[in-house]
Formats: structure tokens, sequence, C-alpha cells
């Protein structure tokens, strides 16, 4: 059957050797390596809800009175937007679970490719030959969180209408097209001419998708053409790949890994709220709420947005609102392209253009891993800025104090992480045996008084010694070796 | 089909016994009953969700049904690819990517020779192409653009109200000076404009004067443009445009709610915290004969935030 079908296609497409080399392809194991997995298993979940979710919402801001089951809404006037979110969360089966799950993925979507990024830098496996695959993966984090906030905005209730605004007044506070670029955006002056959200949509459940999914094809593609990176080890070289076959084995476990990652995500769709709509309200420029926040991947924005002076410039009668110019449009340029460049900086610095197939240790490179700690440590305090004023009220200090101690932190702190890190990563490299599993030592006295300290035996199962590694094997002798008697040996195809 | 027999490739077989094809459990049994139970668990969680979607569509259940079952039947399945299946490891030799020199050479010549041959051949033909494909892409973006919306042209500066517009609330009542306690504050609009976003002004009581006495607001406030205790301020946030919406009766702060701007009231709205540049604008208003407050002018001034074209 299996013959018969495979002959048929190879006939016509000759796919028999590729294929073969492709069930053949090995895939190095470690935990690390399944954290782009995450992302591309819950970018898959966003498709599949996001499909069905896109049967029930309509981008219309067109006003309508509500008449859906939530009753605290019932007779209100609301936009086609907001009452069909309501509804499809309310009023479609299994809706609530379905929109729910969409959001969480995206949040997991986001995160789990930063901390994968993050796995990508400190490891080194950014080098020569994959710095094009780090683009790549740089741009589709972009686009992840462009396309984040898209959808976050879909809805039209009164939290996701304030990011809106503030996004219009981004684009507007652009020097010398920033008024254009916006009005054209909006179909007018704020709020438009109610087209934003059909164009939201068609950007959301679209362009942008389509853009990360081809992304995502060349991200997979060069990664299957340039191998994986593994970690040095036992047997590992720069010139080989040592871990389990395509098939059957890695096969299984990242399909146990896809079906793990949807149930987590449909749990928290489930059990964790997120984003109720309905207690928001309906979007109206005019109305706000108190304690509002962007999902997380947007919250480096906000915090930057609040922790900026005032500094606006006014000259030659023309006004450029550098309180927003540099925090929203600047700054996150100049993260974005620090990623990008990231790796041809440092090879230029190192003046390293070797290929690198083996990964780096963290502490192995302490310069490259205090930077990348010293970026987290600076993403992560904008970050936090972003609640200056629910900290303020949870620790009772004045917003103040907590604006003025962000403005300092933001640039005090990733600093000291760097040098921490650096000194660390120092220690741990001259430190034996760190990482390893410790093991009891003995402390001898002898009868003159003299002690000694002698190291225990490794325990049975610490020192698993891993067999060499061998090809994957073409023909195995299905054969029961009780059976073997030499003659009528079926040979099976793995 | 071709003629020939296929020759299968002559390679050893690997006996089955081979350690690297065993698997990495100790007690393989003993996995297969684990896996072999969380698979079955796991459907069990399936069906379970079809269900409750037909007897309750309840969303905790729907969750957990599916989410276990997910859970489960990927747990069996990579307990079974890591503890079931050939241990390993194997190999697998990487090649390098880049050509020979000879194929380097080869490629950069038909590049450079064969097609340069010919542009050098055909100069005026090579300039017409770019010109022509340049001219075509410039083009092409003004429908892009141009087609998205209208030119900003004054609409910016622009705002509704106008010498003697009344100030209505949001569900269009007159507003009169008698409508507001001290320390009351009221979303007002231009009447005809309730709701529109530029419009949007925030009315405050400072202090119960009567009728034509101004309150004395410091600089850069106008004492002249409030009346009977009331304040009239744009409601847009000089910072970006969110609606500054919370004001505290005690200090007289007006505080966005956004990045947490505060604006001292009785100063003219100058921002006295947080990253607003610009005082909000006052809106000058003043009581008719009949007690309705009105506003004597429109804004002097942008509302909002920051853009290029404010002087």
């Amino acid at each position: 059957m299996i013959d018969a079908s495979l002959r048929w296609v190879d006939d016509r497409l000759g796919v028999a050797k590729g294929g073969r080399t492709f069930l053949d392809k090995i895939f190095p194991d470690h935990w690390s390596f399944m954290l782009g997995e995450i992302a591309l298993y819950s970018f898959v979940v966003l498709l599949g809800t996001g499909v069905f979710l896109s049967l029930y919402y309509v981008p219309s801001a067109h006003e309508i009175v509500y008449h859906g089951s939530y009753l605290p809404l019932r007779g209100q006037k609301v936009s086609e937007a907001y009452a069909s979110s309501v509804g499809l969360s309310f009023d479609v089966k299994s809706g609530l679970l379905m929109r729910q799950a969409h959001h969480w993925a995206a949040d997991i979507f986001l995160g789990s490719i930063a901390v994968h990024m993050a796995r990508v830098f400190f490891t080194g496996a950014f080098r020569k030959p994959r710095e094009l695959n780090w683009i790549v993966g740089v741009t589709m984090l972009i686009l992840g969180i462009v396309n984040g906030f898209l959808g976050y905005s879909l809805p039209d209730d009164l939290v996701s209408g304030t990011g809106i605004r503030i996004a219009f007044s981004i684009v507007e506070s652009i020097p010398l097209v920033g008024s254009y670029l916006g009005f054209f955006l909006f179909g007018g002056n704020y709020p438009g001419s109610g087209i934003i959200l059909e164009r939201f949509f068609l950007l959301h459940i679209l362009i942008v998708p389509a853009l990360i999914v081809g992304l995502l094809g060349a991200h997979l593609g060069l990664l299957v053409k340039q191998k994986h990176t593994q970690f040095p080890g036992k047997g590992k070289t720069e010139h080989n790949v040592v871990g389990s076959p395509m098939f059957p084995t890695f096969m299984a476990k990242t399909n146990g890994f896809l079906f793990m990652t949807v149930g987590v995500i449909f749990l928290l769709g489930g059990f964790a709220q997120i984003n109720p709509i309905w207690q928001f309200g309906q979007y109206e420029p005019y109305q706000i709420s108190y304690a509002v926040q962007p999902d997380w991947y947007m919250g480096w924005l906000d915090g930057a947005l609040r922790i900026m002076p005032s500094w606006e410039w006014v000259g030659w009668g023309h006004t450029i609102p550098l309180e927003v110019f540099l925090p929203a449009v600047i700054f996150p340029g100049i993260i974005f392209n620090i990623f990008i460049v990231w790796p041809f900086l440092e090879a230029k610095r190192t003046k390293d253009r070797a290929y690198h197939n083996l990964l780096d240790r963290p502490r192995d490179r302490p310069k490259r891993t205090g930077a990348g700690a010293m970026m987290l440590m600076l993403l992560f305090m904008v970050f936090c800025a972003s609640s200056t004023d629910v900290l303020a009220n949870f620790f009772h200090i004045k917003l103040n104090y907590v604006l003025w101690f962000f403005r300092i932190a933001v640039i005090v702190i990733p600093i000291i992480t760097y040098f921490i890190t650096y000194q660390i990563c120092q220690e741990m490299r001259h430190a034996e045996g760190v990482g390893k599993r410790k093991r009891p030592n003995v402390v001898f006295r002898s009868d003159d008084g003299e002690y000694s300290t002698v190291a225990t035996e490794p325990r049975p199962g610490d020192g698993h010694e891993e067999l060499d590694a061998i090809p994957v094997p073409t023909y195995i002798d299905l054969t029961p070796p009780e059976l073997a008697t030499g003659a009528g040996v079926r040979r099976v195809m793995r | 089909m071709s003629a020939e027999p296929t020759k299968a490739p002559s390679v050893t077989p690997v006996a089955l016994s081979e350690p690297h094809l065993q698997p990495l459990a100790k007690h393989p049994e003993r996995v297969q009953i684990l896996a072999g139970l969380a698979m079955f668990v796991g459907t069990l969680g399936f069906l379970g969700f079809g269900i409750v979607y037909w007897v309750s569509d309840q969303t905790q259940w729907e969750a957990a049904t599916f989410g276990f079952g997910m859970l489960l039947l990927g747990a069996g399945v990579i307990a079974w690819g890591k503890y079931l299946m050939a241990q390993g490891p194997f190999v697998e030799e990487r090649h390098d990517f880049h050509s020979t020199e000879a194929e380097r050479a080869a490629m950069t010549v038909a590049i450079t020779e064969r097609g340069g041959l010919e542009i050098q051949r055909r100069k005026v033909l090579g300039g017409l192409f770019v010109l022509g494909s340049t001219v075509m892409g410039i083009v092409l973006l003004f429908p892009l653009i141009r087609s998205l919306g209208p030119k900003p042209g004054n609409v910016l500066f622009e705002t509704n109200w106008r010498k003697g517009s009344q100030l209505v609330a949001l569900d269009g009542r007159v507003i009169t000076v008698d409508d507001l306690d001290v320390g009351g504050v009221l979303t007002v609009f231009p009447q005809g404009f309730v709701g529109s976003s530029p419009d949007q002004t925030i009315l405050i009581r400072l202090a119960q004067l009567p009728a034509g006495a101004a309150f004395p607001l410091q600089s850069p406030g106008r004492p002249e443009w409030t009346t009977a205790g009331y304040v009239a301020y744009s409601k847009m946030c000089t910072h970006l445009g969110c609606p500054v919406g919370l004001y505290q009766e005690q200090t007289q702060q007006l505080v966005c709610p956004c990045h947490q701007s505060i604006f001292n009231v009785k100063a003219g709205a100058v921002p006295e915290f947080g990253p607003a540049p610009r005082p909000l604008p006052q809106l000058p208003i003043y009581a008719d004969a009949n007690g309705n407050l009105r506003a004597s002018d429109g804004y002097n001034q942008a509302v909002g935030p920051g853009f290029w074209e404010r002087p």
C-alpha cells in the first residue's frame, strides 16, 4: 500500500531520495530547543481559533442596539464590532473558549518567541551561518507584536479603543508626515471615517498573518537546510548533528508537544479569564477607564511613554512632540535595529568569521551574556514602568517617586546588571564542576591528625554513559533474535 | 517506468538487538501501560468534550475535557517517542553550504558578463527600463497611499466650538449655571456635536460665584474666560489624546489615566507632572441671560497631542 503510493508519487516527483534524507534528519535533544516549538504551536492555535472567530466578528463601527444574551448591555447603543465580540463570547457555542484561547495563544506566542530568542542569543546560535534566520526571526517578532496590537483593538471595547487613540497620536507625532499618515490610515481626523476597524481586521486576519506564514516557512526551511545547532558533548563536532531522527522519534515527541501546548492554551482559555470586554463596555472617545494596561508585549512601549520627560520641541513654526516620538517611535526602532545588527556587530568585534554549529555556554561568553542580560533588564524595567500608577497605589508611594525611580532605574539597573552578569560568568567559568550534579565529599582524619578530602564515587545512574552515535540504519533485521536462523531474513525499510 | 529493475542499496541490516535500537526505558512494559493509559483517558476527555458541547456548552467543562484530553494524549505520545522508541543517539554529517570557487566565479560571470554585456550593448534600453519601472513604482504609490484618506488641511486646528455654542451634556441637556455644585465635573460638547472626539470638554465648578464673576485663575489660565466659578478645558490630553477623565477635588488636579499626566486646574491646567508637554487648552465661557452656559469663542489653539504643523 505505502509502497504503491510512494511509487506513484516518486514516478512523478522523484521524492524518495530527498524524502528519505528528510525522514533521517537528525534533531539534537535539548529542552531549550522546544521553546521555538511552543511559538510554532501557539501560532497553529492562533490560526485555528482565529478562523473560528472571524466567522462571527463584524468589523464595523456602525451603531446598533444590543439585543444579545448579556443582560446589562441590553438596549444599549453599541457598535456592531463590539456587539459581535460580546456575541461570539456568549451567544456562539464554544465561542468564549475559542476567544479566550485565541487571546492566551497570542500572549504565549509572543512570550515563547521572546524566550526562544533569548536562548538563541545567549548560546550564540545566531552566528555564521545563521544570521539570516536570526533576522527572519526578529522580523516575525515585530510582526507578531503588530498583529497582537491589531487583534487587541478589534473588539472596540473601552480599553482597546483607548489603545487605538494612542496609536493615532503616536503616528501623528512623526515629524513632517505624521498628521498625513494618521489621516490616511484612519480616513480622517481621529476617530476617522469609521473605517479603521475594517482596515485593522484586514491587516489582522490576512496581510500580517500571510507575512508571518511566509517568514515561518523561510525560518523552518533555513533550519532544515542549515541543520540544527547543538551543545558540545560526546561525539558532537562542528561537522555533525547528534540526536533523534525526524521519523519516527522526533515526530512523536513534537506531535505530543503540539498536543500539550494546545491543551495548556485551552485550559487557560477556559479557566483563566482574559480581556472581559463585556465589563469594559463600548469604546467612546470621551470615556476612559482607570488602571488600564495593554497586553504584556506592548507594556515596554507604554512604560517608555510614561517615564519620558515632557520634552516637546517647538520652533520655526513647527512642533516635534519628542515626548511621544522618542519613546514610541525612536526607542523601539533602536531596540529592533540592535537585534538585527547584533550578529554582524559581534562578528566584527570578535573578528570571528568561522562557521559555528556548536553552541556556546552563556558563561563562556561573559560579555555577550552581560549585554543580553542588560537588554533584558532594560526591557523589563520599562515594562514595569507601565504600571507606575498600580505600583504607587499598591505600595502607597507617591506617583512622583515611582516615576522618578523608574526614570533613573531604566538607566542604572541595566548597567549594574551587565557587571553582575559578567562577574557571575567569570566565576562560573573558573569553578570546576559547575552545573554538574553535586557529589558528597568524605573528609578523613589520619592518625597524625591530618585531614584529607576525597570525593565519593558517582552514584549509580549519575554517570549515565551515552552510546557512541551511529548513522540512522537503512535496514533493520526485524527477525526476533531467537528465530534468526540465517535463512529467510525479512528486510523492512525503516 | 524504467526498464531496469531498481537495485536496493546493499547495506547490511542492523540487528534488532543493536543497543541503539533499544528503548531508553528500563521497564518498557510499565512505560507502555502508563502511556497507553494517558492516551486512553485523553480520548475519554475528547468524548467528554463532545458530550459537554451538546449538553451544556459550559466553558469550563469544555476547557477541562478538551484541554486535559490534549495534555494526556500528548503526554502519551511523548512518552512513546522518548522512552519506547530507538534510543539512539544517531548522527548525521553536515555538509558545507558554500559552493566551490569555480561555481561562484561562474555565477558572478553569468551576472556581470552575460547580463552586463547586453546592458552595455543597449544602454538606452537599460536606462529606459529602469526609468519605466521607477515611474511605475511611484505612480502606483499614489492610489495605494493617497486614496486612503483626506489630507489633514486645517482639521487638526478646528473644533465645533463657536461663539455662542451652548454647552450640552452627553444626553443633550443644556447646562445652566445651577447644574453643578462646587467640586462638580461634567463632560460637555457644543450643542449638536455630542460625542465628537475633538470637541470633548471638561467643565469644572471651582467656586460658588455669581454669574459674570471671574474666578481668579493663575496664569496661564484666563480668569475672564471663567464664569460663575466654572472653568472649561479641553478633555483631550496634550500627551496622547486620552480623555483626561479623573478629577481630584482635594488638590484640584486633572489626571490622565493613560500615562498619569497631572494638570493644575487652578492654573490654566498647566501640566505639573508626567509626560504631557502643554496645558489643556481653555474654553472661554459665559452665562447668557437665561443662565445657560455658552462658549464665548472656540479654542484659541489646536486641542490634543502635538504634531508637526502645530506652531
